[in-house]
């Protein structure tokens, strides 16, 4: 028998024992970022579509969560870096290489974007606290003009920016657990998905609760069958993914990760969902939210088993 | 112009003169470093083998960190070493997080800060602070692109390994087996 025993003269803060550099900040950002990037997908792809008499949540009331949420997203990623001051250094290049500089611009972009698509529902969303500013009505009568081209630039720009969550984690071939091609178009689907909730939860139309129900249903299954296939990847791949799996398989995480995030967050909310179209009386509140805190747990168990994943010792 | 290191695993007895040599050199803050010393057991009871090494940032020829860094500050110099800029660091942790061998740690300061094979000293032309204190002499500095230097030497003539090469970063620190 072989065996192996090491030890380091080494325990510098925040590396040793394991990794803990990116803390619970990191992993709200990550679900907020993907809640923005579903809602703003929705509002635009029902405006695109011309729907957006029909489904006024998906336009209107759920996209005052868009820019609280990348805002206090952006916010989140602020606090979790060390040396503040230099922030700004970020916007000083454009590096192609790191996902998180094009993250950053992204943000830029879409950031605005998202308040400029609240102030061009303005004076529909909340009626009584009119602005009588001759210019702020003109600027709400040229945002309205503009909705359409607004909702065509939000469809790829929130795409990437869903991407871009996953990505952000899976580019570091350095922690086994993250290293997977698949994390991108997962927390895609999950922060959709979140979206989709956060839609139902505001909708005031069986029509709209319905219609987003379905189309909840349809990503829940897609992103249970994106979390097989990335276990099974890891299952076939090299001893240092085959560990890291077991943080989720039988490890550390498990309770988490099976209990809150795919039990409580994927599969209850689920067959919930489906209940409700068939047509029972389930208050949709229940699900939707399952599945936005099932979509936060899961950002979180990813940044922290992530970090314990590593090639060395 | 390629940088690198070679270590003679079989000389080294773990000392931590190079740990110390590089905190005094560098002013690492207290508790943390920039070079380590590992030791290693291998096999089963009677036939167990000790490995002592001193270990570091490799200064990767595919460097992820460098390649992650949103700003730049990460880069890498024509003869292979891989710097940090502290005042263009924000600190955001995504080198740190990309390395295979946690050869990185958030100075107390705020920057990232890690082992630049004593740059400063290679200026004047002397050799990196472990490498110049090493008791046992386990340790040699120089250029890999000239094959009549030391490092070319020793790797052309002696079985060695690097750390994690599956990690694929092309480490440029050499450990004589
Ligand atoms: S050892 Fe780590 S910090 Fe050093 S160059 Fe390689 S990846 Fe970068
Ligand atoms: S912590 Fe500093 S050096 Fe590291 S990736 Fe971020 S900005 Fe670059």
């Amino acid at each position: 028998m072989q065996e192996e025993l090491f030890t380091s003269g080494r325990n510098i803060p925040h590396i040793d024992p394991s990794l803990e550099i990116w803390h619970w900040p990191i992993s709200v950002y990550l679900f907020l970022g993907g809640l923005a990037a579903g809602l703003l997908f929705f509002a635009g792809i029902v405006t695109v579509l011309g729907k957006d008499k029909e489904y006024p949540a998906a336009v209107k009331f759920a996209s005052i969560v868009s820019p609280i949420a990348l805002t206090l997203g952006l916010l989140a990623l602020f606090y979790d870096l060390t040396h503040k001051l230099y922030f700004w250094r970020l916007y000083t290049t454009i590096r192609i290489e790191s996902p998180m500089s094009w993250g950053a611009w992204v943000l830029l972009i879409i950031t605005p974007i998202s308040f400029l698509w609240v102030i061009s529902y303005y004076s529909e969303l909340f009626p009584k606290w009119k602005l009588n500013f001759k210019f702020f009505d003109d600027f709400e009568n040229f945002l309205k003009k503009q909705r359409k081209n607004m909702a065509i630039a939000l469809i790829p720009l929130s795409i990437i920016l869903g991407v871009y969550t996953g990505i952000l984690l899976s580019a570091f071939n350095a922690r086994p657990l993250w290293n997977n091609a698949i994390l991108g178009p997962l927390f895609l689907t999950s922060g959709l998905s979140t979206g989709a909730a956060t839609i139902i939860l505001l909708a005031k139309s069986k029509k709209e609760r319905h219609l987003f129900s379905k189309i909840d249903l349809a990503l829940i299954v897609l992103e249970l069958g994106l979390i097989v296939h990335m276990l099974m990847g890891m299952y076939a791949g090299s001893e240092v993914q085959l560990e890291a799996m077991q943080l989720l398989v039988g490890g550390e995480f498990t309770l988490m990760f099976f209990g809150f995030v795919i039990i409580l967050g994927l599969i209850i909310p689920a067959i919930l969902e489906l209940t409700e179209i068939i047509g029972y009386k389930v208050p949709v509140a229940i699900p939707a939210i399952l599945i936005l805190i099932g979509g936060l747990v899961f950002r979180f168990v990813m940044v922290e088993a992530g970090q314990i994943t590593r090639y060395l010792y | 112009m390629r940088y690198a290191m070679v270590i003679d695993t079989l000389k080294c007895v773990g000392c931590s003169d190079c740990v110390v040599a590089c905190q005094t050199e560098n002013d690492v803050p207290v508790g943390y470093c920039r070079d380590w010393i590992t030791e290693t057991v291998n096999g089963a009871y009677p036939s167990i083998e000790l490995e002592l090494k001193s270990e570091r940032c490799n200064h990767c020829d595919n460097a992820p960190c460098v390649r992650c860094c949103p700003t730049g500050a990460s880069h890498q110099l024509d003869n292979g070493i891989v710097l940090v800029t502290g005042d263009e660091c924000i600190g955001c942790g995504a080198c740190i997080e990309s390395c295979p061998y946690d050869a990185r740690y958030q100075h107390p300061d705020g920057y990232v800060d890690k082992c630049t094979f004593c740059h400063h000293r290679l200026e004047k032309g002397q050799l990196p602070a472990c490498v110049s204190v090493c008791p046992t002499k386990c340790m040699y500095f120089g250029d890999l692109d000239n094959p009549n230097s030391e490092v070319s030497q020793l790797l052309k003539n002696r079985k060695y390994k690097t750390l994690a090469p599956e990690a694929g970063t092309k480490p440029q620190v050499y450990y004589l087996i």
